[in-house]
């Protein structure tokens, strides 16, 4: 059986939603950034797929700098991250309402 | 015949661990299964022929990205359970929603679009990595200069961020000395 470019796009979509499902139901700042990087690698499968089926290379130069753009995004998040746990001791996202009225 | 046994077998494996990371309640084993994941999505990119980007996304997402995850967790309390919402009626229907629209889309993109061209196609003869190398010197080249600032700046604002207040060392100092710091951190924060 020939794997084609619809089976990579389904496995796409379906680690899309996976990460999606975490996005919405996690309350842990740090497991909402394990989320968001299911969802970039969950492109990444897709760009790749398509980058080997149209034989083009742009696809996978989409990836790459998908990849840095997510290892900047960690970076400053986790920073910031840690600045939030010392002034506060907590990092779930229902500290996070000061501003609310 | 292989490319389908070696699909359909990360394909399985990715989804388990990326529905782990999602569900446990341990991070942990969330950190943990996400980087099994990664490891299992760099297959699916040397069963595509992409050897370039699978050495990547190992070297970067299971050598750096899982490492700093590793660092930040030493500073956050993980071995407490992690709380997580009660289903919402509306959120589930919003979800469900989302997610189907966008299967659609994903399944619809590449029958509708027919007439695609192709920009850089691949040279005879010419090896993955020499391809890419060709290509993002050439065509890439500015946005991959933009990259790499991108990330020079990422890594002083990760440095300037976490670093504050490192050169203090709470084991050197006395009782009375950590008091002071304390109380001015309150006075500032307050």
């Amino acid at each position: 059986m020939e794997i084609g470019l619809n089976h990579y796009l389904i496995l796409s979509t379906i680690l899309f939603a996976i990460g999606l499902v975490g996005i919405m139901r996690r309350k842990n700042l740090l497991l909402l950034f394990f989320a968001t990087e299911i969802l970039l690698n969950a492109v990444n499968i897709g760009f790749a797929a398509i980058s080997h089926y149209y034989g083009d290379l742009t696809g996978e130069m989409f990836a790459f700098f998908i990849i840095a753009i997510a290892a900047s995004e960690l970076a400053v998040g986790l920073g910031l991250l840690i600045v939030w746990y010392k002034r506060h001791g907590s990092i779930d996202l229902d500290t996070m309402t000061s501003m609310r009225g | 015949m292989f490319e389908a046994v070696a699909f359909y077998l990360f394909a399985f494996l990715t989804i388990v661990m990326f529905y782990i990371t999602v569900t446990t309640s341990q991070a942990l084993f969330a950190l943990t299964a996400l980087a099994a994941g990664m490891i299992f999505i760099s297959a699916f990119f040397f069963i595509l022929g992409a050897d370039f980007l699978g050495a990547v996304q190992i070297i970067v997402y299971t050598g750096a990205v899982m490492a700093l995850y590793a660092f930040g967790m030493m500073f956050f309390d993980t071995t407490r359970k992690v709380k997580e919402k009660n289903g919402n009626k509306y959120i589930v229907v919003g979800l469900a929603t989302l997610s189907a629209v966008m299967v659609v889309a994903i399944f619809m993109a590449p029958i509708v679009s027919t007439n695609i061209q192709v920009f850089y196609p691949e040279i005879e003869g010419v090896g993955n990595t020499q391809m890419v190398g060709i290509v993002l010197f050439t065509k890439y080249l500015i946005p991959f200069e933009v990259a790499a600032v991108m990330l020079l700046v990422a890594m002083v604002a990760g440095i300037v961020l976490a670093g504050k207040k490192m050169d203090l060392s709470l084991t050197k100092m006395n009782a009375e000395q950590i008091k002071e710091i304390e109380e001015k951190d309150k006075k500032v924060l307050s």
